[in-house]
């Protein structure tokens, strides 16, 4: 069966805290802190952008799986912050990467949920023999409009996903998604900022998604929570996916390890999928973990992976872990926030 | 247009450092070059593409205050010459790292990064900065 064969995450590294927005915004830090559970948020600077999370993120995977490039046979990127309207960001991460010519690719999207949307059609593909391995690329810069309550969140990262059958760290045992069409939250063409549907965020977005794809999972796998290790869910702030998995029936002590965004914020379509490569930095052979992403508009990718022994043979350290991610960093104020995020505009064609 | 076909024909070797060996005298050359400049016609033929590891040491610094316009998020930048592990000596900006840990002798890394947009309808072109390792 196949599954994962190797992973690699990055996370820039400045950060911005909920007292310095708030600072600027005339609101109270502790509703932000207690509230969202958010306590820092991660900021990309100036020269990067989706395209080059994606391609550090990519490199991590094939260092740390001593993976032969010429072997990838696809890769699909998702993300709701391509870099170009048109021109796919996958072409610039095979380039990057030096990947044969002979290549399926493609950019994906579907809010939070393109990169997981991925990580199915790259297993489909090495499934139905088509491709040895798949790359699946989640990678954000996300955008919340200055004073809006996105903007304690919308942070930047991503994580690649190898799929492959041979030397497997991680079987898919399964995996499902559920959509349906909700105004929770979008953003029209050539829109700066997303707009989101205040009533439709939590209940019958979220959870409803999120709750429904785990519960389904569990049916097809004949499983419980009891039988999980780890748990990780999509992560728009520090509270949803911590109520969602005590909802289902989940205990910190299995969703601690992959809940990331208080620590570096909504990382997007590299959210669920940076918890999962922190499950994996962790996880030791025979550990079963569920992960469930969630996409605006809406729907839910949902997986049911087991470690398997040649994660033990894989030198995780070989390619930065998201512990070191989380240690390196150095946080900005307002204004040079502001300045990195283009949140402050030049006139004429400066750049 | 010429501006495009170039950042085209270099982006192997921006994106992944690939450089060219002598297949004569076995030396390495960054940016990559059709004929070796010691050997000359003795490498017609025999130059080879090899990647480079992205790994080297900063041998000299300067920290640009003047910066172009484009820089100007970027501001002050530094500018290192750097000595890779494989030989060739490169300019690159040094990303991510605070004024005073950047030392002549620091260990670098190769990171992915923009290097230039052409406005905000143009091409982005992309290639190779360095930060310092960590310690
Ligand atoms: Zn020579």
């Amino acid at each position: 069966m196949s599954g994962i064969v190797s992973y690699g995450s990055y996370i820039p590294k400045y950060r911005i805290k909920p007292e310095e927005i708030a600072r600027i915004w005339g609101e109270n830090p502790e509703h932000i802190k207690k509230g969202l559970y958010i306590l820092s948020k991660s900021v990309p600077a100036p020269d990067e952008d989706t395209a080059t999370i994606a391609v550090e993120a990519a490199r991590n995977a094939v260092k740390r799986g001593r993976i032969n490039v010429k072997d990838i046979g696809a890769i699909f990127v998702g993300s709701e912050s391509h870099p170009y309207a048109v021109k796919p960001t996958a072409t610039i991460v095979a380039s990057a990467l030096g990947v044969d010519f002979s290549l399926f690719s493609a950019d994906y999207e579907f809010a939070c949920k393109a990169g997981t949307a991925a990580i199915q059609n790259a297993k489909a593909m090495v499934d139905a023999g088509y491709i040895k391995l798949g790359m699946a690329i989640g990678s954000d810069t996300s955008q919340g409009a200055p004073g809006d309550a996105l903007e304690y969140s919308a942070s930047a990262g991503g994580t690649a996903i190898i799929i492959g059958k041979d030397n497997v760290i991680a079987e898919i045992n399964h995996t499902l998604s559920v959509t349906s069409d909700t105004p929770d939250f979008w953003r029209r063409e050539g829109q700066p900022y997303p707009t989101h549907g205040e009533r439709f965020t939590g209940e019958p977005a979220y959870f409803k998604h999120v709750m429904s794809a785990a519960k389904l999972l569990m049916e097809r796998a004949n499983s419980e929570p009891g039988d999980y290790r780890y748990a990780v869910f999509h992560q728009p702030n520090g509270k949803f996916p911590s109520r969602a998995a005590k909802k289902l029936g989940f205990t910190e002590e299995q969703f601690k390890t992959g809940l990331l965004t208080p620590y570096i914020g909504n990382t997007y379509s590299g959210s669920m999928m940076t918890g999962l490569s922190a499950v994996l930095d962790e996880a030791s052979p025979g550990d079963r973990i569920l992960a469930v992403s969630f996409g605006s508009g809406a729907g839910s990718d949902a997986f049911d992976i087991t470690v398997t022994e040649h994660i033990d043979d894989m030198e995780r350290e070989s390619a930065s872990t998201i512990k070191q991610f989380l240690n390196n960093v150095e946080y900005v104020d307002y204004s040079i926030y502001a300045k990195f995020k283009k949140k402050i505009v030049f006139g004429g064609n400066l750049e | 247009m010429g501006e495009l076909s170039r950042i085209w024909r270099e982006s192997d070797h921006r994106y992944r450092l690939v450089a060219h060996e002598c297949g004569n005298c076995k030396r390495i050359f960054f940016p990559p070059r059709d004929v070796c400049p010691i050997c000359h016609r003795d490498s017609i033929g025999k130059m080879r593409e090899v990647e480079l590891s992205g790994k080297g040491t900063i041998s000299s610094f300067t920290v640009v205050h003047d910066s172009p316009r484009a820089f100007k998020r970027q501001r002050p930048y530094v500018l290192a010459l750097i000595d890779l592990d494989e030989g060739p000596t490169i300019t690159a900006q040094i990303v991510d790292t605070p004024l005073d840990q950047i030392e002549i002798g620091k260990r670098v890394h190769s990171v992915f990064r923009r290097i230039h947009e052409d406005g905000p309808g143009g091409i982005i072109q992309y290639g190779y900065k360095f930060a310092v390792d960590l310690s």
